[in-house]
């Protein structure tokens, strides 16, 4: 049976491109260099000693996390207030979230064990951190609900409401906590003078891990979203179409 | 039908009658949850063991208890929805979805300041708290802002449960982290009440306003996002 399918083969269809393997090189080789950078070459705070590395970890994977979770929201805007309620968007934002999540996972982790060097503490009921944990269980749930079922177009409906509820609820979570209370440490690298108070090489380094670690979020994200594309085709297309390709590869 | 009999508010007034009206002949409030409360009530000072933090902590107990049952309320206002898939037959009818919104919204707002009340005298009794009258007031003008942000989040939340059916168990992971806000003003304006660890009553008026903004801004909320969440 020789039928004409109406979409790319998920089986035969990868989610590389060149650019995408492209970019997967850059962001391999920039992490190689950011680790040498982070372990090797900086010199240790003197303060903090080495706990100090940590922060070429803490501070991109948060800066990812907040990034992944504006990027669901605009995503999802885009999809809600676009003509034609274009899916690309809506899977755009749910690749964003599912990264967003592992990063924000991550920034918790790092952020804590820091907290534990720095503060003798795992953990502070600060502003910054107790919004960072409501915004990582409120995604969680933005994931669930991306997982109820129905068709596509309900699915990035409802899930575009909850992401976009979700950048109202955010907001209102760190003004009551900050009311609660407020202890965090004050911003540490630019002053209210405006003077950057960190060795040069240690800054680069930061700035550089953020760069990488934006790159990074950009080659999950590219990839996931065609992994959702290709999952929503096997969704449209049944297993009928998925056996059929299986079986003209035997033969 | 005329265009008058489905407006949005007419809509509203139609569904919170119905709720109630159901509310008050089944009594699932009065007999079942009211009790879940009670005894949470009770196992808080097992817990805590100690009349002195009882009395402490006093006003976060009574929010907490109400945030729980808060979810068996909104539960049940959109298991009874469900049921006869009535919420299908709702839409099928074209009425206002915003107009559904604000009538289970207010409906909610209702059965929780009941539930409260009851609940702030447990407190009294239990944990030995007291009220002057000018607590009693600025309790009443918490409670009420406060049940209408719980019921704009529960009724969203619940109502996009409601359309996935079978999938209530969201709704604790969607509305408790929403509501935290609420949480927070209530339980703090609820100590001034209470006067409890030295908070004066002029303390408490503060997170009213907090309190009114979440209100405001999700029942708005809600009535853009109801009819999508809850469509089929």
């Amino acid at each position: 049976m020789n039928s004409i399918q109406p979409f790319p083969s998920p089986l035969t269809t990868p989610t590389g491109t060149r650019a995408s393997r492209g970019l997967g090189l850059v962001v391999f080789l920039g992490m190689v260099l950011l680790t040498l950078l982070g372990l090797f070459f900086t010199d240790e705070d003197v303060v903090q000693g080495s706990t100090v590395r940590l922060m070429y970890i803490h501070v991109p994977t948060a800066w990812v996390a907040y990034l992944a979770f504006i990027v669901t929201a605009v995503a999802s805007a885009m999809y809600m207030w676009g003509k034609q309620h274009s899916l690309t968007f809506d899977r755009i934002a749910g690749a964003s979230a599912e990264v967003g999540v592992i990063f924000m996972g991550l920034s918790l982790v790092t952020g804590s064990l820091w907290g534990r060097l720095t503060w003798g503490t795992y953990w502070q009921w600060d502003p910054r951190l107790t919004t960072t944990v409501f915004l990582f269980v409120t995604y969680v749930g933005y994931l669930a609900v991306r997982d109820l079922g129905g068709s596509h177009q309900q699915r990035a409906k409802r899930s575009g409401v909850v992401a976009l509820l979700a950048v109202l609820e955010i907001p209102l979570v760190h003004f009551s906590v900050v009311l609660w209370r407020s202890l965090h440490q004050e911003a540490s690298v630019l002053q209210p003078n405006g003077n950057v108070t960190m060795d040069g090489l240690m800054l680069f380094t930061l700035l550089f891990g953020v760069a990488v670690f934006t790159l990074l979020f950009a080659w999950m994200v590219l990839h996931r979203q065609r992994v959702l594309t290709l999952a929503d085709a096997i969704d449209d297309g049944g297993l009928e179409a998925a056996l059929q390709e299986r079986r003209s590869e035997a033969n | 039908m005329t265009q008058h009999s489905t407006s949005t508010m007419s809509v509203a007034r139609a569904i919170a009658t119905k709720d109630l009206r159901i509310e008050w002949r089944s009594k699932v409030l009065v007999n079942q949850v009211l009790p879940f409360a009670g005894i949470v009530m009770v196992l808080f000072a097992f817990a805590l063991d100690n009349d002195g933090i009882l009395q402490r902590v006093a006003p976060g107990l009574v929010w907490l208890a109400v945030l729980f049952s808060s979810l068996i309320i909104v539960q049940r206002t959109f298991a009874i929805e469900s049921a006869d898939n009535a919420l299908d037959a709702i839409k099928v009818a074209g009425v206002s979805s915003a107009g559904v919104f604000l009538g289970k919204s207010v409906a909610l707002v209702v059965q929780l300041l009941l539930f409260e009340g009851v609940l702030v005298l447990l407190s009294l009794v239990l944990y030995q708290v007291h009220l002057s009258w000018g607590g009693a007031v600025l309790l009443v003008t918490v409670s009420f802002l406060a049940n209408i942000g719980i019921a704009a989040m529960g009724a969203l939340y619940g109502g996009l449960g409601a359309a996935a059916k079978g999938r209530e168990t969201l709704l604790p992971l969607l509305l408790l982290p929403a509501v935290a806000p609420v949480l927070i003003a209530a339980t703090r304006a609820t100590e001034s009440a209470f006067g409890v660890g030295g908070a004066t009553l002029g303390e408490g008026w503060p997170w009213v306003a907090l309190l009114a903004v979440f209100g405001a801004l999700f029942t708005f909320g809600g009535t853009l996002a109801f009819g999508v969440l809850t469509e089929e």
